[in-house]
């Protein structure tokens, strides 16, 4: 196969209500295709009730070398956790 | 290109040697940590390599697995059966894909593993070498070699490689029912005419050694075990899972009334385990090189289907072509 079909991420939505989660990958050559195998490749076992697929090459993702730079952070800011405040025992409703 | 890995792949600058040993402890201190390598973190070349090769051969192993056992579909004794069966050797296809994206993950494109497998250059489980001649060996094989397959497999889900230990979770929900079944079918002819019960007792007698030999060779000759183990993507060597199958199946092959076909097979109180005889080494490597009954019968089979496939395939792509050309053109 010289040209190879593109990869597709494929995101499934297990009940109503959740949100659709990345469960895989697979090559398809259009988009119609890509859903009808994550159908068969991702759901034979009552896994989902919706399927999205998107071109993984339409990802854009962080760099692993910004991890620090990114996500430290939020490790200095233990005031946005409601568990920050202690709380007088006998007020109830807080 | 890999959303998930183009920014590791462009990582492979030369460091100077200092520094990549640097990296290299690294890296393995996050492994002892239990911190999962995902792709587009950096990582030895030779872990990037060995995962390729291990990843590849087990997705190639899920593929060419589908022969023997696809071979009865069409003979099945009964419409239920057949159905089972249909859907096991669909699993077996769903395995194969989820492991060649894990693997593809890495930097290795499908096609370059399509290939190495059809040229005969990759290798897959020789277990999948030999034949199936009755319908106990279907049995045989979900019972047995499914069973050893999932030993193996259980640890790896929680190897160091995030891709593939996120793999081999599904595949090994999956593979309880293909045990089960195999089992049940055991089950089915035991409980059946003695002609049936030999058949069963046939395909243990054939497919026993087999599996054993499915967890590689002893430990003392099995080549990469001790750095990946180091790696966390090898969790247990090849004689602890061997002797843990052992454990397993003699009570199981006892309850269908079968016996294993080896006469060394004893309890040994004293170490808590079933011992067990001398596996022929001798075989299992020369089915490895090529020489089994089946080898060359598997590989003209999966390149039969690619070559006669690739009209198919072609036309895919056409019709996605032309609708992407359409689309622009009304766009425009």
């Amino acid at each position: 196969m010289k040209n190879q079909w593109p990869l597709w991420e494929v995101f499934i939505r297990s009940q109503h209500g959740l949100a659709h989660r990345h469960v895989g990958s697979l090559h398809a050559p259009d988009a119609t295709m890509a859903l009808n195998n994550a159908r068969d490749v991702y759901t034979r076992r009552n896994e989902g009730v919706s399927i999205w697929i998107v071109k993984a090459a339409d990802i854009t993702a962080s760099h692993p070398d910004d991890k620090a730079e990114l996500f430290d952070p939020a490790n200095s800011k233990v005031y946005r956790h409601p568990t920050f405040f202690p709380m007088p025992d006998e007020v109830k409703g807080l | 290109m890999h959303a998930q890995n183009n920014v590791g792949m462009a990582d492979t600058g030369s460091p100077s040697a200092s520094s990549l040993d640097e990296r290299e402890a690294r890296f393995q201190s996050r492994i002892d940590d239990g911190i999962r390598v995902e792709p587009q973190d950096w990582m030895p070349d030779r872990y990037r390599k060995t995962l390729i090769r291990q990843i590849s051969q087990h997705a190639h192993s899920e593929i060419v697995g589908q022969l023997p056992e696809g071979n009865w579909i069409t003979r099945a004794p009964s419409l239920k059966r057949k159905a089972i069966l249909l859907a096991k050797v669909q699993d077996e296809a769903g395995h194969g894909l989820y492991l060649y994206s894990a693997a593809e993950t890495l930097g290795i494109t499908r096609d370059q593993m399509v290939d190495d497998l059809h040229t005969g250059k990759a290798k897959y489980s020789s277990i999948f070498n030999y034949p199936t001649l009755t319908w106990a060996d279907v049995g045989a094989i979900g019972w047995l070699v499914d069973g050893s397959a999932i030993m193996n497999q259980i640890p790896l889900c929680r190897c160091s490689y995030g891709p593939y230990a996120r793999a081999m979770i599904r595949v090994c929900k999956e593979e309880a029912f293909h045990m089960r079944q195999g089992y049940d079918i055991m089950l089915a002819l035991c409980a059946g005419t003695p002609g049936q019960k030999a058949m069963a007792q046939d395909a243990l007698n054939r497919w026993w050694w087999p599996s054993l030999m499915m967890f590689g060779p002893p430990d003392g000759d099995s080549v990469h075990s001790a750095q990946s183990q180091a790696w966390k993507i090898k969790l247990f060597t090849n004689d602890e899972l061997r002797q843990k199958m052992v454990d397993q199946t003699v009570p199981q092959a006892e309850h269908l009334g079968l016996v294993v076909p080896d006469p060394q097979v004893k309890w040994n109180a004293e170490r808590g385990h079933y011992d067990y005889g001398d596996i022929d080494w001798e075989e299992f490597y020369n089915v490895v090189k090529g020489n089994g009954p089946c080898n060359r019968e598997r590989l003209e089979v999966r390149n039969k289907a690619w070559t006669d496939g690739e009209w198919f395939r072609d036309a895919l792509v056409a019709h996605a072509d032309k609708q992407a050309q359409l689309a622009t053109a009304q766009a425009a």
